[in-house]
This record gives structure tokens, C-alpha cells and sequence, in this order.
């Protein structure tokens, strides 16, 4: 997030696109509920009717993956009506012409052709947008999980720069990461072209900085993601992976294709809490503590570094992640030891300028902490580029809209689109674990439009098959206006019953290799019960 | 800056628009505030937060009152001492006997009986009139047994007005008022989200986390300050521990980011999938496509040997390490580290794109 979580309640303008905040992120769906209720306007962009959408002033709901041509529309409106911050264009941000010319063929009639939105309404948003004194954008999944998604966040950043709301409080350009330690993990290096805080492996002085420090030769060449690893595995030129914390198998989109690949490893370890479907294929499992058995630091989404306390002891042999690793490096013959967490974070703070200034101490004693915070005495940063982006001016990038890799033909006729359900989580390897929660949601659900039930002769509670290109699984069907139309939701916390997963395409964004689990096409087939045909 | 307030003679600056007890907290003074909740605006029912205001004919709430410069308020008075105490008299009359108390007797004092004994309230000073009824919902997650319930309404302010869910609201009048949910009395009929903020609200023993009444035993009863282990939210908790078990969580008020709020994962599934049977305890080694339990030199062996084998004939890029979204930053930092000095390659990623 480029603001803070509590500076949503300030905001007078919400955009929230692509995220189901209240089932998603219900803490800080608070704070957005909070500023609906003092007044500030709230425009919900989602193709389902998801409960916020009751709370908004306006809901745009447009086409599945149609989101660049809305927002390129909002631009379009604020350039030709003048309503744009001219200063912080001028002085702060770079290439406006090429963006002016690029988006005039992107009216808000054209948009509303792509998007199904009446141009009016989008015309609206866009005036209030603009004229809004702090208007945040809000963002999640939604946006990003799309082949398009680096352009549909850039059509997003380029309304916020064209209004200046960058370094401002409770504006921005907020994306809500989805788990609890998803913007430490990135901040920490375990991203295949960064070492610790965001220092790219192919800058020479910064391996140098780290070969130092650590006193061994640093690989210059990027890694592979994940994404991309698995054709690796395929094509053969992978052969070992080392899995720590994740249910692979379950989580990834294309999941047939995932389960082959890691079952073609020569070797594969998980280090995990418990025997996932992942696990299940390693040649070794190691034990990890949780969280509750653990010392240590999570970073939340607005950059918030905070501790992490050991509440018990690990079950039986289990450890901690890090003493795992620290054990094995050394048997491979780097010598790695630490007496607690705290002289981990200690070198992270080292050689990670952002943030350098963070300390356990500091985090016993003031709670915490937002990086940028660079040293001792830094306070941590709330609020980006409250000093201005002037030193590193924000280009506008001047992107298209694309229709979603796959969509609905003859023969899978319906747009699936997946996501998360308040009272489950992902893999349901922990909220499945706790009871009473199959009251609340007790299996999957597909949740079919009322109209595309009655025209399938769908039942509520129905099992029905749902079928991709790439595979099939059971769900029962929900029928719910919250689907539009020729849409289809499901989320993926049942993997025993129903591995949503199976069926999500193998498209990806091109720029972060993140899978387009938003968008793909599928049938509903109903499911013959076991008697015998007649005659 | 505004001329400050003066409270019990002392000088303490405030802000424009800042209640009484806001200053006060400000100058570290600790009223009873049962009906006083900081997410949601004054609510000034239960009467234990007044002071005396100079110029002030009777008494005033410091919740609901706006500060002003050079207002000279006390707050620790024989005759507020006196009163306090009788306020609280008068609520416990209304309760079943303290000792019965559904959170004092599990996990710690409610702040009802908290605030009965800072002022030595006498039990039976009044007689005791009939109870509120408890509730029948069964629902496996919040006990609402409201024989304990002192109609501050935090409860149904904070489910309407905060949460949004509008699950619950007084009925009845008068002595009668009760909180019940719609259209049934049973919370799963009800649009409740199950997020427990009724539960963390709760002054007294009328809301409490059913899960963990169920779990809690006898000893002592540990709190650990930590980070909820779900989204990206990064709310505040305690975990609650017994007997080097976990029996159940609290939000944690002091964490800026939740304000003592969570939402259902975080209140009611973030301790058992730790205390499970189904957890990992000992290392498994695959063998003959089974797995068969192993010590940790075994597996660290096994694994030492088979990455360098693999990184000898094949090269370090042939191996990937994908690193975990729920793990702290320590384990993070460590796994790249790990990847890129002792196996060679950036092979390494975590699981931000899921």
C-alpha cells in the first residue's frame, strides 16, 4: 500500500476494484465502512455483487476482465474536461502527451461497449474522482490476477498521478496482499531477480555489498518463478525443488499440470506443519513449527514490520523454519548460525537499507514499525512519497485493454472466476481444521446466476460437475444473484472434495508471471445419479 | 494550543473536539468506562465515567463530554469514590453471584467485576432483582449468556454500527431490555459474520468465545502478544495459553492496525489447527512409495546429498526453492539466503502469486 490501513477512514473518495474487502480483508473493510459512514463516497468496480456493493454510493459492475478500458475511460474523462492536477503532472510525473493521445479513442461510450457500464456512470466516477481532495484507490486480486494484471494496476496508478494522489494522506494506490507475511517474503529477497530489500541481483555493487557480507560468490543470473519453473520441470531442465510452506499443488492454477511436474522432480522436499497434498509427493517432509511456536516478524500489507511471538512449544521434533535451515545449511557446508531470530533480523536490517532502522528492540518498545525506515531514529513511513516522486518522476503508461486469454465459447459456455470466502482459507489446511466451521461454510459452492440455473435446470445445493479444458470437479451449486449473468464463482478450500484449482487456466501476466485465476471458461454438467438408463 | 485542562489540579494539553475521558487517558488517569468503547462514539449509559466539572451544576459523563480550555475537572473525589461505588453496587444486583462470572471464572477478569473490586462494591450491599435470560443459541462459536448482561450496548453497536453486520439489537424496555438476534435468536440464522468483536467488547461475562470456555482448564493462563497468522491484514492478538497448550485468542486493542477488531478466522480458527493431532512431528523419508518416520540427521543427510548431487551433474539452476508467504521474515530471509549461497542459484520464489 502506498498509504496506511487507518488512513482509509480519512479518505472522501474510495475506488475499491477487485476486491471483496469484507470477506477478504474484514479488518480493514472497517475502516473503508467507517469513511462510507462520514460521508466519503464509495464506488465499487466488481462483477459480482459482493457485499460492499450494498454499502457503495455507485457499483460499476463491468465485464469480467474489461478493467483497462473503465479506467482509461475514467482518464479519458478527467483529461478532456480539465480535471486533472496540472501542477503534479508538470513537476511530477513524465510522458503525459504520449498518454493524452493514447487514450483518445478511449471514450466512455467505447468503454461502456467493452465494459457494460452506461457511460454516464463512468463519466460520474471519473468527475468525482478527480475533484475528491483525498481519493483512494483500493485494489486486490481482482486486479491483478488477470494475464493483463501489471496493466490493469498501471491503468489504475495512471488515474492516481493524473490527480495527484500520491504522497498524500489517505490517498494513494492500495493493494491488499492476501497473506499474512506476502509483503515480507518479497521484502526479505525470495523474489528470483532481488536480494533483500528490492536490491536486484544483477547489479554487480549490490552483490558485491552481499558476496561481502556473506562470504561467498553470489549467482548473477535471474531465477525462474514459479510460474515458469514448471515448464522447467517439464522440459526437464529442473530437477529438484525444496518447498517451505506451501500447498503447491492445491493453490496453483492448473493444478494437473503442477501435481505432474512436481511428480517428474528428481527430488523433492517440504517443510511444512502438515502432510498437505503437496507434502504427499516429496521424498523427504520436514516438521515446522507454526506461528504460534515461533520468534520472529511478519510484514503486513501497508509495510508494517511487527513481532511475531512464541505462544508454546512445536509439537514432537518439530522446528522452526528458520533453525531448519540454518541446520542443513551448515551439513552442506555454509556455516550458518544464529541464537535467535532476532540476529536474523538484525543482518536483514543490515543489508537492507530500507529497512534498517528496525530493531526488535525498537518493535518491543513502540510496536510496528513502516518501512521506508532507514535508521535508528526514522519513525517509519506511513504515507509514500510524501516528499514527492520528483526524483524518480511517475510515467504514465499508456496500456490497452485485452480480452482475458480465455473466454466462453460454444463448448464452455460460462466465465469462471475464483476467490476467497470469509470464514475459509485457501487451502482450508487451517481454517479446516477448526471446528464449527463447517456451519458456516460447509462444502463448495459454484454460485450460478438465477438465470443461468433456471435456463441448466440447476437446483440450489445441486451437485453439479464443473468442467474446464483443463479438468473436472464436483461442487455443489449456489444460486445467487451475487454471480452476474454467465459468471460462475467458486473459491478453493476444499481440496479433498473439490480441487477448483483443477480447472483455472494456464494463462499468466506477462510482466510478473502471475496466473490469470480471475478468468477462464468452464461448463456446468449435471451430475446422473446412479440409475440405471431406461429401456 | 488550546489553554490545557485541568484535571485533579494538574495542567494537560488536548486537542479540539476531545471528550473528557480522552483527556484523561491523555493524563494517565484510568476511569471505569463499562459502556465506553473507542471505536464507536460516546455512548454515556453506564454512568461510572463521571467527574465533577467546575461550574458544573451535578455531574458530568466524561465520555460524552467535550473538553474545554480551562475546565477544571476531578475525578477522584470521596463523593465520586462513594458514587462509583454505589453505581456498581446497583449492576452487580442485577448479576448472578461475581464468583459465577463466565470470563472471571476462565480467562481473567471481566472489566465489570475488574472495576467492582477497584472499588470495593459489595456484592450483596442491594437485593438481588430477577435476571436477565440467558440466551439458548447453541452456536458453536459465542456463549451469550446475557444473566450477565449490563445493557451498555456495546454489543449491538458494535455488530450495527461498526461491523455493519446488524445481527443483533435491544428489545423490550426498561429492566426488560434484552439483546437478541434476527429474525431468530440463533446467531446462524442471523447475518452475523461470527467476527467476535461483540465477544472483545463485552465488559462483563455475557459474551464469551464458546471455543475457548470449551478448551480452558485448570492453571495458569498465559498471554502472548502476537500477529494474527491469516491475510495481509497483520491484526493484532493475544494467544492464550495453558498448560503448553493453546486454548483460545483476544485482539490485541493496542495494535494500530485492528483497534482490538478481528473478523472470524482471526477470533475463532487462528490456535487449533496448531494444537492439531494431524500436525507434523517427526521428519518422513520416502521409501518404497511410503513414508517411513526418520531422524533429522537422516533427512538433513538425505537432503544434502541429493541437492549436491543435483547440483554437480545438473548445475544450481536446476534447483528451485520456493519459499513461504507464512513464514516470518527470519525463515524468509534465511530460505533465499540459503538458495543463493549455499545451493548458487536465484531459483527463488514464494507464493505472492496465489
Amino acid at each position: 500500500m502506498s498509504n496506511s490501513i487507518g488512513e482509509l477512514e480519512g479518505a472522501d473518495f474510495l475506488l475499491v476494484v477487485g476486491s471483496n474487502t469484507t470477506e477478504s480483508h474484514p479488518v480493514i473493510a472497517l475502516r473503508i465502512k467507517k469513511a462510507a459512514r462520514q460521508g466519503a463516497r464509495l464506488v465499487v468496480v466488481d462483477p459480482r455483487r459482493i457485499e460492499l456493493t450494498r454499502l457503495a454510493h455507485r457499483w460499476l459492475q463491468l465485464r469480467l476482465g474489461t478493467d483497462i478500458a473503465l479506467f482509461n475511460a475514467m482518464a479519458h474523462v478527467i483529461i478532456r474536461e480539465g480535471l486533472y492536477n496540472a501542477a503534479f503532472v508538470r513537476e511530477q510525473t513524465g510522458s503525459f502527451d504520449t498518454l493524452r493521445k493514447h487514450l483518445e479513442r478511449y471514450t466512455p461510450e467505447y468503454a461502456a461497449e467493452a465494459t457494460g457500464i452506461p457511460p454516464d456512470a463512468i463519466v460520474r466516477s471519473a468527475r468525482e474522482y478527480a475533484v475528491a481532495s483525498r481519493a483512494a484507490i483500493v485494489y486486490t486480486l481482482g486486479v491483478t490476477e488477470h494475464s493483463c494484471g501489471t496493466h490493469n494496476v498501471q491503468a489504475l496508478a495512471n488515474l492516481a498521478l493524473l490527480c495527484g494522489n500520491f504522497g498524500k494522506p489517505s490517498a494513494g494506490v492500495n493493494p491488499l496482499r492476501g497473506q499474512n507475511n506476502v509483503q515480507g517474503a518479497g521484502d526479505v529477497g525470495c523474489i528470483p531477480t532481488e536480494l533483500p530489500g528490492y536490491q536486484k541481483v544483477d547489479d554487480p555493487a549490490v552483490r558485491r555489498k552481499f558476496e561481502a557480507a556473506w562470504g561467498r560468490p553470489l549467482p548473477s543470473r535471474r531465477g525462474i518463478t514459479k510460474t515458469t519453473a514448471l515448464d522447467e520441470v517439464l522440459k526437464g531442465r529442473l530437477r529438484a525443488v525444496y518447498i517451505m510452506g506451501e500447498n503447491t499443488v492445491v493453490s496453483d492454477a492448473h493444478a494437473s499440470r503442477t501435481q505432474a511436474a512436481l511428480e517428474r522432480l528428481d527430488f523433492l522436499v517440504v517443510q511444512d506443519i502438515f502432510m498437505t497434498e503437496t507434502a504427499q509427493l516429496a521424498h523427504v517432509v520436514l516438521p515446522a513449527a507454526s506461528y504460534a511456536e515461533v520468534d520472529g516478524t511478519f510484514t503486513n500489507t501497508e509495510r508494517r514490520v511487527q513481532r511475531v511471538r512464541k505462544a508454546v512449544d512445536p509439537p514432537g521434533e518439530a522446528k522452526p523454519d528458520w533453525l531448519i535451515l540454518c541446520e542443513l545449511a551448515t551439513r552442506m557446508g555454509y556455516h550458518m548460525a544464529y541464537s535467535h531470530p532476532s540476529e536474523v533480523w538484525n543482518e536483514v536490517a543490515r543489508l537492507a537499507p530500507i529497512v534498517g532502522g528496525i530493531s526488535y528492540a525498537r518493535l518491543e518498545k513502540e510496536g510496528g514499525l513502516q518501512w521506508p525506515c532507514p535508521t535508528q531514529e526514522h519513525p517509519g513511513t506511513p504515507c509514500l512519497h510524501a516528499d514527492g516522486l520528483a526524483s524518480r518522476r511517475g510515467h504514465f503508461a499508456p496500456v490497452d485493454h485485452v480480452p482475458p486469454a480465455e473466454t466462453p465459447d460454444e463448448s464452455y459456455p460460462l466465465f469462471l472466476t475464483t476467490g476467497r470466502r470469509r470464514s475459509t482459507y485457501h487451502t482450508g489446511t487451517m481454517t479446516g481444521r477448526a471446528s464449527g466451521f463447517h456451519l458456516l461454510v460447509p462444502h463448495e459452492w459454484v454460485e450460478v446466476n438465477p438465470q443461468d440455473a433456471a435456463t441448466l435446470g440447476l437446483r440450489d445445493e445441486e451437485e453439479v460437475y464443473v468442467a474446464s479444458r483443463r479438468g473436472r470437479v464436483k461442487a455443489r451449486v449456489k444460486v445467487t444473484d451475487r454471480s452476474p449473468d454467465g459468471v460462475v464463482f467458486m473459491s478453493f478450500h476444499f481440496p479433498e472434495s473439490t480441487r477448483t484449482n483443477l480447472l483455472t487456466s494456464d494463462a499468466y501476466d506477462f510482466v510478473t508471471e502471475t496466473p490469470e485465476f480471475k478468468v477462464c471458461a468452464v461448463r456446468l454438467e449435471k451430475v446422473k445419479r446412479g440409475r440405471r438408463p431406461r429401456g | 494550543m488550546a489553554e490545557p485542562v485541568y484535571v485533579d489540579g494538574k495542567h494537560v494539553p488536548f486537542r479540539e473536539g476531545q471528550s473528557i475521558l480522552e483527556v484523561l487517558r491523555t493524563a494517565g488517569v484510568q476511569l471505569p468506562d463499562l459502556c465506553h468503547d473507542p471505536r464507536l462514539g460516546p455512548q454515556g449509559t453506564c454512568r461510572l465515567c463521571l467527574v465533577h466539572v467546575e461550574g458544573q451544576p451535578g455531574l458530568v459523563a466524561a465520555c460524552a463530554t467535550p473538553a474545554q480550555p480551562a475546565m477544571r475537572v476531578a475525578t477522584d473525589t470521596e463523593a465520586l469514590r462513594d458514587y462509583r461505588r454505589t453505581v456498581l453496587e446497583l449492576l452487580l444486583s442485577e448479576l448472578p453471584p461475581s464468583r459465577e462470572c463466565p470470563r472471571c471464572s476462565t480467562l481473567g477478569c471481566c472489566s465489570l467485576h475488574a472495576a467492582a473490586a477497584r472499588f470495593g462494591a459489595q456484592e450483596d450491599r442491594f437485593p438481588k432483582l430477577r435476571f436477565r435470560q440467558s440466551s439458548q443459541d447453541a452456536n458453536p462459536f459465542i456463549q451469550r449468556d446475557y444473566r450477565w448482561c449490563i445493557a451498555c450496548y456495546r454489543c449491538t453497536r458494535i455488530c450495527g454500527e461498526w461491523e455493519m453486520a446488524g445481527a443483533i439489537a435491544p428489545a423490550g424496555r426498561g429492566q426488560g431490555i434484552h439483546i437478541r438476534s434476527f429474525p431468530t435468536d440463533r446467531l446462524l440464522e442471523s447475518p452475523c459474520t461470527f467476527c467476535g468483536q461483540c465477544i472483545g467488547t463485552c465488559p462483563t461475562g455475557a459474551l464469551t468465545d464458546r471455543k475457548a470456555a470449551d478448551q480452558i482448564g485448570t492453571g495458569e493462563v498465559t498471554r502472548v502478544r502476537t500477529i494474527c497468522p491469516y491475510c495481509g491484514t497483520g491484526c493484532g492478538i493475544h494467544l492464550i495459553a495453558q498448560g503448553g497448550h493453546l486454548v483460545g485468542v483476544e485482539p490485541d486493542f493496542s495494535n494500530p492496525v485492528n483497534q482490538g477488531s478481528l473478523c472470524v478466522k482471526g477470533q475463532f480458527a487462528s490456535w487449533e489447527f496448531a494444537n492439531s493431532p494431524d500436525r507434523l512431528t517427526t521428519p518422513l523419508i520416502r521409501e518404497n512409495g511410503s513414508f517411513r518416520q526418520a531422524t533429522w540427521e537422516e533427512a538433513y543427510q538425505l537432503i544434502a546429498t541429493r541437492l549436491s548431487e543435483v547440483r554437480d551433474t545438473c548445475g544450481p539452476d536446476a534447483i528451485a526453492l520456493w519459499s513461504s508467504a507464512r513464514a516470518t521474515n527470519e525463515a524468509n530471509y534465511l530460505m533465499q539466503k540459503f538458495a543463493r549461497v549455499v545451493v548458487g542459484t536465484n531459483n527463488i520464489d514464494n507464493c505472492a502469486r496465489t
